[in-house]
């Protein structure tokens, strides 16, 4: 396998088909681990990493924080009511703050697109991006990614449909970057105030009819619906989205016998896929919580050098 | 005049030897000028008087003194950003007059402050204010525009802002019929822009920022468009970015309607491009557009609907501007890179000649503001000297501007001012 010599991991656009694999493959050597009754492996003793979420948010901060802390690293978690943002700090003099306590890695959530990439091109720690505005949420889309590879063997020639809020969705950009780099067929529905302009120059097919976009696909994937969307003249109501939009038993009915049903979480049960969907068995919903802290791990041990042969260092501990 | 006073002022010489452009004279040859008293006072092949010093300008040229009709100075209110002289000595590297916009704090909108404004001024360039078209910039009720007229306010705008009620905007358009002063448009409908951070389309899309679409500005040029020709006042759009405004400007000029409009050197040497990794100097608004939409502008600059360079010269601290990039405040220097932009981009690569340059800003602008501007025996002496063959590098280091925040750090650019004549003295 090649090196990996990253700094940061920003977003899936920037990277290539084989970075992916990599990251993906080592991650299935973590995912082993957390069958195990032990689930720590001391590769990353010593290491300082600072989760830093500047937005709300319980799955993905729970997430990294489990995967650092399974890799023996040491955490620093910083929310935005503890942190000096409140009292006026720039971004900039948080970031020089954490580069002068010799931190290794920072993980970042922000509500502003680039913000990740603002700070690591600032500091010499590497930055982790755990979503930033509307723009990229890379390790969702590995995570995603690490789930169809293991329930449908592969991505080339996959039918992956992402279906809701495309507009305001960084895991939808991330999937459809991450998939279509993969060789998957990434198509998108959702109401038409809700799909970007030129969301089609991404290499996707666009879809507003739920029915005539289900029945192709291998994989779909329901975007959380943000309920503030009706204020904002987007929607007429959010019962009329579900009427349209909401994957339920009817729908599902007309796809694929085998599709795989996913979801990133937090659900709104009712409003964009039926519980029934959701809870039933072509759901993958909770392996994809699973695989995450899986997938982080493997991030966080490659950005943080990596270069202990990875099935040695875990057999170690083992 | 007070700079008359003082002792090093240099305020009798003749400048020999240069190219003059002086589209309003129809000129492009060698000529001398003497400058004695403020005022021109001989021209000719050889002008050379016994006590004046000579200033040696063999393969420089004169242009009118060039006049930057858009720039935002920040004095009174944020003093650290600019002042009325910094922004002046910002200037005077190529402009003898700017007009700076209302949105300052607190607002240009009497009388008092455009005469606070106008008692700033240092002798390294004119300043004209703009008074507001409403009290506070709140577009609600006319500001006493007469009485901002009568201390030398040149032009009314809300610039920052739209006038969002059009019936407003057609009262400002009729008043300002009295002075024949003209309302200068910052076109953006603010329903449309909401929350953008750069132009909408597939880039703002696979950045995840929110996108401007061109209609938020072409919607309210067209209707300031409307107004105007419903009212016979005279309106001018300020910072025109896309080709559907260009399209509007074009057809109203058609109709005979009194509308003109300025671009700046942002919207044709930069596109949305400039956006990818979120360099918050690239923050501007309205935003930098397409590539189809820069060449249109250049068209439009080629083709004269659009008459007038302004720089939009809006200075921001770096605390504020170094920041996330939809978190940064709008806006980007403009007076210390605007001339070698437009000499490099516009007059190198031929889209237009000198003298078309000189006419979009020097002669242009100064007749839409009524500034004076001609390069005539007995007119006051405003010229700017330039040196086409200079090649340098921006460096916001060497700025006179207090801020920093020009996206053409580093950039090479051919054709630097060399000095200015305001008032009849020289500075260089």
């Amino acid at each position: 396998m090649t090196k990996w010599n990253r700094k940061d991991l920003l977003d899936l656009e920037s990277l290539s088909a084989e970075e992916m694999n990599m990251i993906l493959d080592t991650a299935r050597s973590f995912r082993e681990v957390l069958n195990r009754p032990i689930k720590k492996v001391p590769i990353l003793r010593g290491k300082t990493i600072v989760n830093m979420f500047f937005e709300p948010s319980t799955r993905t901060s729970a997430s990294f924080d489990m995967a650092a802390k399974r890799l023996m690293a040491d955490t620093v978690n910083i929310s935005p009511k503890t942190s000096a943002v409140q009292k006026g700090e720039t971004l900039l003099d948080t970031a020089r703050n954490l580069e002068a306590m010799k931190i290794d890695l920072v993980v970042m959530r922000h509500s502003s697109s680039g913000a990740p990439h603002f700070l690591a091109s600032r500091i010499r720690a590497g930055v982790v991006n755990a979503g930033d505005g509307q723009h990229a949420h890379p390790t969702q889309g590995l995570l995603d990614m690490f789930t169809i590879k293991e329930k449908r063997g592969g991505f080339e020639g996959l039918n992956v449909l992402i279906v809701g809020d495309i507009t305001h969705s960084r895991v939808a950009r991330s999937n459809i970057n991450g998939l279509v780099k993969m060789g998957a067929k990434v198509s998108v529905c959702g109401p038409s105030t809700l799909v970007p302009v030129g969301i089609e120059q991404l290499g996707v097919k666009v879809y507003y009819n739920l029915e005539e976009a289900i029945s192709q696909a291998d994989v779909i994937n329901v975007l959380r619906l943000q309920l503030e969307r009706q204020k904002k003249g987007l929607l007429p109501s959010l019962r009329e989205y579900s009427l349209h939009f909401c994957l339920d038993k009817t729908r599902l009915s007309r796809a694929k016998p085998d599709v795989t049903i996913m979801h990133p979480g937090p659900m709104n049960r009712g409003v964009e896929i039926d519980p029934e969907v959701a809870d039933g068995e072509r759901s993958v919903i909770l392996d994809q919580v699973t695989n995450g802290v899986a997938v982080r791990m493997a991030v966080l041990y490659l950005l943080s050098g990596g270069d202990a042969p990875l099935a040695e260092a875990i057999k170690k501990e083992a | 005049m007070s700079q008359m006073n003082d002792k090093n002022a240099r305020t009798n010489f003749v400048l020999k030897g240069a190219r003059v452009f002086d589209p309003q004279g129809r000129r492009d040859q060698e000529l001398d000028i003497l400058v004695q008293e403020g005022r021109i006072t001989r021209m000719d092949a050889r002008a050379e008087a016994a006590k004046a010093e000579v200033i040696d300008l063999r393969g420089k040229y004169v242009f009118p003194g060039l006049v930057d009709m858009h720039v935002h100075l920040r004095e009174p209110g944020r003093e650290d950003e600019e002042t009325v002289a910094s922004g002046s000595r910002a200037a005077a590297g190529g402009f003898t007059a700017i007009a700076c916009m209302p949105n300052t704090q607190p607002v240009i909108d009497n009388q008092g402050l455009v005469e606070f404004l106008r008692s700033r001024q240092i002798p390294e360039c004119r300043v004209y204010p703009v008074g507001a078209v409403t009290k506070g910039l709140q577009g609600e009720e006319l500001a006493e525009i007469g009485d901002m007229f009568g201390a030398g306010a040149v032009a009314v705008s809300d610039d920052g802002k739209p006038v969002t009620n059009s019936n407003l905007m057609r009262r400002a358009l009729d008043y300002c019929r009295m002075y024949d002063i003209p309302v200068i448009s910052h076109c953006e409908d603010k329903y449309l822009s909401a929350d953008g951070a750069m132009n909408e389309g597939a880039l703002a899309t696979k950045l995840g920022l929110r996108g401007i679409p061109n209609a938020a500005e072409a919607a309210m040029a067209a209707r300031d468009v409307m107004l105007a020709d419903l009212t016979g006042g005279r309106v001018h759009l300020a910072h025109v970015s896309c080709a559907e405004t260009v399209d509007i400007i074009r057809r109203a000029k058609r109709a005979g309607i009194r509308v003109t409009a300025e671009t700046c050197p942002q919207y044709f040497t930069l596109n949305e491009e400039a956006v990818i990794g979120y360099d918050s100097m690239m923050r501007v608004n309205p935003p930098l557009r397409s590539k189809a939409d820069v060449m249109t502008i250049i068209d439009a600059l080629r083709d004269g609907t659009i008459d007038c360079i302004a720089t939009d010269h809006a200075p921001h601290s770096s605390e504020e501007k170094e920041v996330e990039f939809d978190q940064a405040p709008c806006g980007m220097l403009g007076l210390e890179t605007s001339l070698g932009l437009c000499w490099t981009q516009l007059v190198e690569k031929e889209v237009l000649t000198s003298l078309q340059l000189v006419e979009k800003m020097s002669v242009n602008p100064a007749r839409i503001l009524k500034i004076p501007c001609a390069i005539e025996v007995g007119s006051p002496a405003n010229l700017t000297v330039f040196d086409p063959a200079a090649e340098w590098t921006v460096e916001p280091a060497r700025f006179k501007s207090k801020s920093r925040n020009t996206p053409f750090r580093g950039w090479a650019l051919k054709g630097k001012p060399l000095m200015t004549v305001v008032n009849g003295r020289l500075f260089d």
